[in-house]
């Protein structure tokens, strides 16, 4: 089978580009934090096809937003690529040395541990009033590679800037699952004895896809406290990283287009509910995920692959 | 012949069951060992303890002249020794096929080759081929490893074992689970894949036939110790080999 992930990344990057200067504010602010928290699920999906599944990973949402936030906040550096880098930075250094622990764990330990460190993060920020406690505090992003960003365009900046690193994530993350280090991934969710009998380390790949995945939660939330303009600890509340293991298993893990499609399809979703049954939108949400695990337990992607199959 | 593995004073207890009593072996290069010995005699703990899945209580092994007891599995692998298991493991998601490209592109990206382009996709698809005919799996390339017969389980975890390239390889009980017709067969096809890489082999067996046929060296487990060693003949006429691993009765003339 012809693989055509690379193609259609660059395909609808470039619809999404194109159609930029005609969309409506709301819909590049949707689309932005669609796209945002893909990165995020893209992340947790590496850890899925590793065997892994993290409740956690707001931690890194979480942190990636407050490293950009602080650059605003405590330097005074407005530079949205600057404050994308230390998005990126931070959660990669603090992955580095949870993951050392994280790495010898599986199943459930693994899943807990990394929900109690987020909820470690959040509860250290809910008590530290210099970052606003619970109200967290506003993020303002005045240029981007040193060019000053026009009033009004802020929007469509970010939007653009989210579609471009999202395709560059995705074509990694694409390039690395196909090497054969990548395939270890896979190998290692079914049978760990097996790849450490072949002479690789499970130990050091778990590590690494944890720190990648750190690294796109960490992309994902600069790039939502850019666009929302605002942060607060929720980014690193349980149920934040609740959502993102949602649309993980609403997607599917089948390639790495799946989580930005299931991120849209969620956020489609929750905005239509809110708007049309505001007071039943959970009800909503939580009938579509028992609709997608009865049908379609490997995520809405299986229908692209059902199509390519009968094609 | 120069020994390629060294035993000394291998123990190894689990509370108050001995596993290996100071076990003393050595194994010449080339050489095709068949270890022997009924059910918690010793021999996949023997085998456990050289693959570094478990680590002895007391001695030392050396492979090659190195050390390799404090190492970890995958560093053993590296070094050159291979294992099969009782219970076959595989990815039994995937295809015969899928599995032995799994474990060529594994071995690479263990190897660091990856990194450099030596192992191209299509190098690992030639020699997952070359793998498949060698070991007779063609008819299976296509069928999920979680369903094959446990014939064939069997030789495909073994060729997995010998992508690695090993110089030593222990299959812990490869035709347990075997129909008869079919033991010979998995032997034969092993056995000659191994001849041609000219790799040292030990095997567990409870098969009295398979051992006389294909071991030059016997070493009789029982209670954690060997009991004996030897060629094959000699060692299934030994007196404590025929009551505790084969379990005829032994009537003494008076």
């Amino acid at each position: 089978m012809t693989d055509h992930t690379l193609r259609v990344l660059l395909g609808v990057a470039a619809l999404l580009l194109a159609g930029l200067p005609f969309m409506p504010q709301w819909l590049a602010f949707l689309i932005t934090l669609a796209l945002a928290r893909g990165l995020v699920v893209l992340g947790l999906a590496l850890l899925m096809r590793t065997g892994l599944v993290s409740f956690g990973q707001g931690l890194y949402y979480c942190l990636g937003a407050y490293a950009a936030a602080l650059l605003d906040h405590a330097a005074g550096i407005h530079d949205a690529a600057l404050m994308l880098l230390a998005a990126l930075l931070i959660p990669v250094v603090v992955a580095l040395v949870l993951g050392l622990l994280l790495a010898s764990y599986r199943g459930i330990f693994f899943a807990m541990l990394s929900l109690a460190f987020s909820m470690i993060v959040f509860g250290l920020l809910i008590k530290t009033s210099s970052l606003g406690s619970s109200d967290g505090f506003n993020v303002a992003t005045r240029s981007i590679f040193g060019i000053t960003i026009a009033d009004g365009y802020n929007g469509r900046v970010f939007m653009a800037a989210t579609a471009i690193l999202s395709v560059i994530a995705a074509g990694a993350l694409h390039r690395y699952l196909n090497s054969h280090l990548g395939r270890l991934s896979a190998a290692i969710r079914d049978n760990e004895l097996r790849v450490e009998y072949l002479g690789a380390s499970v130990r050091n790949v778990v590590h690494l896809n944890y720190v990648i995945a750190a690294a796109l939660g960490g992309i994902g939330g600069g790039l939502t406290a850019l666009a929302v303009g605002h942060i607060d600890p929720d980014m690193a509340y349980w149920t934040t990283s609740g959502e993102f293991v949602f649309v993980a298993v609403l997607s599917g893990t089948g390639s790495v287009l799946a989580p930005f499609f299931g991120s849209v399809i969620f956020e489609a979703i929750r905005t239509l509910a809110n708007q049309y049954a505001p007071n039943i939108w959970q009800m909503t949400l939580g009938i579509t995920m028992l609709a997608i695990i009865m049908f379609l337990p490997a995520g809405l992607w299986a229908l692209f692959r059902r199509k390519a199959r009968a094609a | 012949m120069s020994a390629i593995l060294e035993a000394r004073g291998l123990s190894k207890s689990f509370g108050a069951v001995i596993a290996a009593a100071d076990i003393n072996v050595s194994v010449a290069r080339d050489s095709v060992v068949g270890l022997i010995g009924s059910n918690g005699a010793g021999k996949t703990t023997f085998i456990n303890m050289v693959t570094g899945y478990m680590k002895p209580g007391a001695g030392t092994i050396r492979f090659e002249g190195h050390d390799i007891t404090p190492l970890a599995p995958r560093r053993i692998t590296q070094l050159g020794i291979a294992r099969s298991f009782q219970v076959p493991q595989l990815f039994n998601s995937l295809a015969v096929r899928d599995n032995l490209l799994a474990a060529v592109g594994i071995v690479a990206a263990a190897a660091s080759r990856w990194a450099h382009g030596a192992i191209t996709r299509e190098r690992a698809e030639t020699v997952t081929d070359e793998m498949l005919g060698r070991f007779g799996l063609d008819a299976y390339r296509d069928k999920p490893a979680g369903v094959l017969p446990e014939g064939v389980r069997k030789l495909l975890d073994i060729a997995m074992a010998l992508v690695v390239k090993p110089r030593i390889l222990l299959l812990d009980e490869p035709t347990s689970g075997v129909s008869a017709d079919e033991k010979f067969g998995i032997m034969d096809v092993v056995m000659s894949a191994v001849k041609s890489d000219r790799v040292t082999v030990l095997f567990v067996e409870h098969d009295m036939d398979i051992v006389n046929r294909y071991a030059q060296r016997v070493l009789a487990f029982y209670d954690g110790r060997i009991i004996a060693d030897g060629a094959p003949g000699a060692v299934l006429k030994d007196d404590e080999v025929r009551k505790y691993v084969i379990g005829e009765e032994l009537h003494v003339a008076r």
